[in-house]
């Protein structure tokens, strides 16, 4: 009998693993995918929001700027990368000014520091490349941007040393009421278990309203992005947000912590809970979008597109707490924006209430602090010397495009919740993620998943089951 | 450590260029190597069709390799092999050149000169932008290639290819040749991407269809490739809806052109030429920064390894002039001549000519932009035609060159430009 | 009757769009050939048509799973498949030297299959 079963190993899901962690606790996280960080947080901003958008009083406000603020130590403790780059919020004609001030108001009461309203000249002077048409701008120097994946990741692995146990490949087929307790029906068997946490992103609807009569409904929102080569990763400095919609946030141009530069995303209400293809149209759609933000939008440094699809709750809040008629049940729910900002505090809160409710003492043993993947990329000549001297693995370069060494491929593979497909190692070390998008690495890379889990390389994938690289011999 | 000459990469152009720099009396020269053998890229080209201009006679891709590496080993030229260089930096007149490999860990190398032969890489689809899902089985050609040839391995069983590039052709004949069924070739421009010759013998000879100004505008299957859906496309490029049609496949090929790799050279400030993104050379192939050279597929994309090793042979050469070990030729003055390439030539290598640096013969190779028939190549120098080429056709697939004799541009008084064009009447 | 045939000479990389013009299925004329070997090699075509075959064998021992190979010459275009087929069964043990002998007299064109490359 475990004594929690947390559905969903993304980022929110690994936030109240890591936080029940420091507890004596037994936990365990199922996933049906074959990694950690494989839905909604592999595939969004990446921007750590300062806090002006939401309502005042929602959940999502509160829980933003507390998120926000945790952010910067937890990056340290956690070894991920996070900048505080500042946002700002363009404004294209006067009609706009009212929403600006209704934002500038909003983050004032939510709590947001050091807002202020600014000339659209005063907006072109710190950025250059701002479009001419922008008229006003929120500046919000709390704003910032961090590592989707080495976030959930380091999450992850910190609940994992803490003892956390994680079950992933395991799709949650059914939960049932069982006494006090749930029985947690699974591809890979029945789990019993005193609380479920229902941290699964987009299918929390679904999980939700298998044991409680009060339904929610969570709507796959897509977004469509493009990436840029870090060669125009410079572009802006700030976060650039246009005033929001009834869409959401609208669309951004950011460069990314690691130095590209992102345009997007699209928002388009679908049907289909795994709908992450681009589309002809989104991906149009949002280079039209983003071109009204600055002046030339770099299209032919696009390197690669993607969509990911955020959890619409209908009431456009985030649904944290024990489900009013089945005791024992805890959602995580309707997790979208600002989710990956707000995910550590969703941690603390939700493992606040969940400790109410099954009281734990703390362990003396706790690891606080984690230490990702060295990056020979970002070390300086006397790191790069003194890695490789321990190992000389790590001279042995990979990844041309990022500089990834044979070092931190094998380091992603062999840590705790270590990559066990081309996709893990990609988002643990950045491998593949450069301008030539893995065909130089792939078979390389693919070779050493295969050589350090003693499998054939036929047998790695690229992601879930199904998708191995290669079909066989020739001469066959 | 301190070398005359180091040059980066170790393929086709890398050992031309060695082996002419050595031959040329440069003794002090490394070659950097980043895969773990001398040959690059043709290591997994194993088709035939490559030396008849450099050996007359057809090779495959590995036995061309070899001949330059058993004539590197005969020079005794040094080279080192899995040794990435990571940087390039100037220092004075010295080229700072970082690598690290596993024996050595990380080096700096302080080199009089450099020769840049870093090749190309192929473009992936998240630079075409190809809209649909992100499953396995969507592979660069020249990725695919290396999985068959070198490895063994079969990427798949049904494959569509998109793109007509050179490598393309060659794996939809290589992989019919293993058993898969290579459905159809797309290609996005009205005209192939590649030699008109392979598509005769990769494409025609099995029956495998062509269609121009198709491109693939979704991609279908969540783990791996299902099906992709082509369409036929526009003049603008755009597709046409109502065209499109859904082809069942486990695997997309992707032949859309390949991109000189010039991270080390951006680094290291070269002047860059936007048509080519290959540095922009002299007559020497000296880039803007003195003592750096580059030849090969860095430099511009070349159809054909003999002119690749023809390119890096020149380089080598004028490398050991740089070192002074070798007499150069006439040096003194620095006249300069600039090649501009107009009316439907896109570029020209080199794209200056230094008059008292310049051979008795100047090659210049170029691409057109566009499909020409009964055409003719103009050369002017100032405004007086000295060359008119007829040509059947010309095609951007395929590059062409001129030329240039030294006695007839010194024969032009005060001569500051020279002009190649398309001529069309 | 008279009828043309069109091809692209392959014997080189500047792919000559030669045509013969054929009466009664003989060869009268051939034009567009840059040089005799295009010639050649529509004479050919029209008669016996012939590919050189490029491939790959198995090694067991090697620095590599596979060695490269190729038919010393040109076959016949129709034995091209039963060439292949004549390769899946053949295992090399390295060392492979460029020039070794894989299939004498593969098919039995008369004409050996040769490795193409070193594998130590």
């Amino acid at each position: 009998m475990q004594d929690i079963i947390i559905i969903g190993a993304g980022v929110t899901g690994c936030a109240i693993a890591r936080e029940l962690s420091r507890y004596k606790l037994d936990v365990l996280v199922v996933d049906k995918a074959s990694d950690v960080c494989e839905g909604t947080s592999k595939a969004n901003s990446g921007i750590v929001h300062a806090g002006y958008d939401a309502e005042p009083g929602t959940l999502k406000a509160k829980l933003n700027v507390r998120g926000n603020a945790m952010m910067e130590q937890l990056s340290k403790d956690l070894d991920f990368s996070f900048k505080r780059n500042g946002s700002m919020v363009l404004c294209f004609d006067e009609a706009g000014k009212g929403t600006l001030k209704r934002l500038y108001d909003q983050g004032i009461q939510n709590g947001v520091k050091d807002l202020k309203i600014i000339t659209g000249d005063e907006a072109r002077a710190i950025e250059k490349e701002l479009s001419d048409e922008v008229t006003a701008a929120l500046l919000v120097p709390t704003g910032g941007i961090v590592c989707p994946f080495n976030l959930t990741i380091a999450l992850a692995e910190n609940a994992c040393v803490n003892g956390v146990k994680f079950s992933l490949a395991t799709e949650v087929t059914g939960i049932e009421k069982k006494g006090e307790g749930f029985v947690v029906k699974t591809s890979k068997g029945d789990f019993e278990t005193k609380l479920v946490v229902n941290a699964a992103g987009v299918y929390a609807a679904k999980f939700h309203n298998m044991v409680s009569s009060e339904k929610i409904n969570i709507i796959p929102r897509k977004g469509e992005y493009c990436l840029c080569d870090k060669n125009v990763g410079g572009l802006v400095e700030h976060t650039i947000f246009q005033l929001p919609t009834k869409y959401g946030k609208g669309v951004l141009v950011t460069p990314t912590v690691h130095g590209n530069l992102l345009l997007g995303p699209t928002a388009v209400d679908i049907d289909d809970f795994e709908g992450v293809n681009t589309t002809q149209e989104g991906l149009e759609d949002l280079l039209k979008r983003c071109a009204l933000s600055v002046k030339q939008i770099p299209s032919r440094q696009i390197i690669t597109s993607f969509a990911g699809l955020r959890a619409h709750e209908e009431k456009n809040d985030f649904i944290l707490g024990e489900a009013a008629d089945v005791p024992g049940f805890f959602d995580a729910a309707g997790i979208e924006s600002p989710g990956l900002s707000c995910a550590p505090a969703i941690g603390e809160y939700m493992a606040e209430l969940i400790t109410k409710k099954l009281p734990a003492e703390k362990k003396e043993n706790f690891v606080a602090t984690r230490k990702g993947v060295p990056s020979m990329a970002l070390a300086t000549p006397e790191e790069k010397q003194k890695l490789i001297s321990e190992n000389p693995l790590y001279a042995n370069v990979i990844c041309r495009c990022e500089l990834v060494t044979e070092g931190e491929i094998v380091d992603a593979i062999k840590r705790p919740l270590g990559a066990t497909t081309l996709d893990g190692v990609k988002r643990r070390t950045r491998a593949g993620m450069g301008r030539c998008q893995a065909g130089f690495c792939s078979p390389k890379t693919v070779e050493i998943l295969a050589r350090e889990l003693g499998k054939d390389i036929s047998e790695i994938c690229k992601n879930d089951e199904g998708s191995e690289f290669l079909e066989g011999y020739i001469k066959d | 450590m301190d070398k005359d000459l180091v040059i980066i990469g170790g393929g086709p152009a890398g050992l031309a260029a060695a082996v002419a720099a050595k031959e040329a009396g440069v003794n002090d020269l490394l070659i950097l190597e980043r895969d773990n053998k001398l040959g690059g890229i043709l290591n997994q080209c194993i088709h035939n069709g490559f030396g008849l201009h450099t050996f007359k006679e057809e090779l495959t891709g590995p036995e061309y390799a070899a001949r330059f590496i058993v004539r590197a080993k005969e020079l005794e030229i040094p080279y080192k092999l899995e040794t990435m260089v990571v940087d390039i930096s100037a220092d004075g007149d010295a080229k700072i050149v970082t690598y690290m490999n596993r024996e050595e860990g990380l080096v700096v190398v302080r080199a009089k000169a450099v020769i840049l032969c870093m090749g190309c890489r192929e473009r992936s689809r998240g630079a075409l932008n190809i809209p649909g899902y992100r499953p396995a089985g969507i592979y660069t050609a020249g990725t695919a290639q290396r999985y068959v040839n070198i490895e063994g391995r079969m990427p798949g069983k049904e494959v569509v290819i998109l793109g007509s590039g050179d490598i393309g052709l060659i794996m939809a004949r290589r992989m019919t040749f293993e058993g898969a069924k290579v459905k159809l070739v797309a290609e996005l421009m009205p005209y192939s991407g590649g030699l008109k010759r392979n598509i005769a013998q990769c494409l025609n000879d099995f029956d495998i269809p062509l269609l121009l100004s198709h491109t693939v505008v979704d991609i279908k299957g969540k783990e791996r490739v299902e099906a992709v859906v082509i369409a036929e496309v526009d003049e603008k490029s755009k597709p046409i809806p109502g065209t499109e049609q859904e082809i069942k496949c486990d695997t997309l090929l992707l032949s859309c052109g390949l991109i000189p790799e010039n991270e080390l050279s951006n680094a290291l400030g070269v002047e860059m030429n936007r048509v080519t993104n290959g540095p922009l050379v002299n007559e020497s192939l000296e880039t803007s920064v003195p003592g750096v050279f580059a030849c090969g597929n860095v430099l511009h994309v070349h159809d054909l390894v003999d002119y690749v090793s023809e390119e890096a042979t020149q380089a080598g050469k004028k490398a050991a002039e740089y070192l002074g070990k070798s007499e150069a030729v006439n040096a003194g003055g620095d006249k300069k001549i600039v090649i501009k390439a107009v009316d439907g030539v896109r570029y020209t290598v080199p794209s200056i000519i230094r008059l008292d640096h310049m051979e008795d013969r100047q090659v210049v190779r170029f691409r057109v932009g566009a499909v020409y028939k009964k055409v003719a190549i103009q050369v002017l120098a100032g405004d007086k035609e000295i060359m008119n080429l007829k040509k059947q056709a010309l095609a951007p697939g395929e590059m062409e060159q001129v030329i240039l004799r030294k006695s007839v541009l010194e024969s032009i008084p005060d001569l500051s430009e020279v002009t190649v064009r398309v001529k069309t009447d | 009757m008279t009828e043309t045939k069109e091809f692209t000479c392959i014997r080189c990389p500047l792919g000559c769009q030669v045509v013969a013009t054929l009466e009664d299925g003989k060869i009268v004329s051939i034009t567009g050939n840059t040089c005799p070997r295009g010639a050649e090699y529509v004479t050919n075509e029209l008669t016996d048509p012939r590919r050189i075959v490029t491939s790959l064998v198995k090694v067991t021992g090697g620095s590599q799973p596979v060695a490269s190979v190729k038919t010393a010459s040109d076959i016949p275009k129709g034995k091209i498949f039963e060439c292949l087929d004549a390769l899946k069964s053949v295992e090399l043990t390295a060392p492979v030297r460029i020039g070794d002998v894989v299939i004498p007299d593969v098919c039995g064109t008369g004409i050996d299959v040769i490795a193409t490359s070193n594998i130590q």
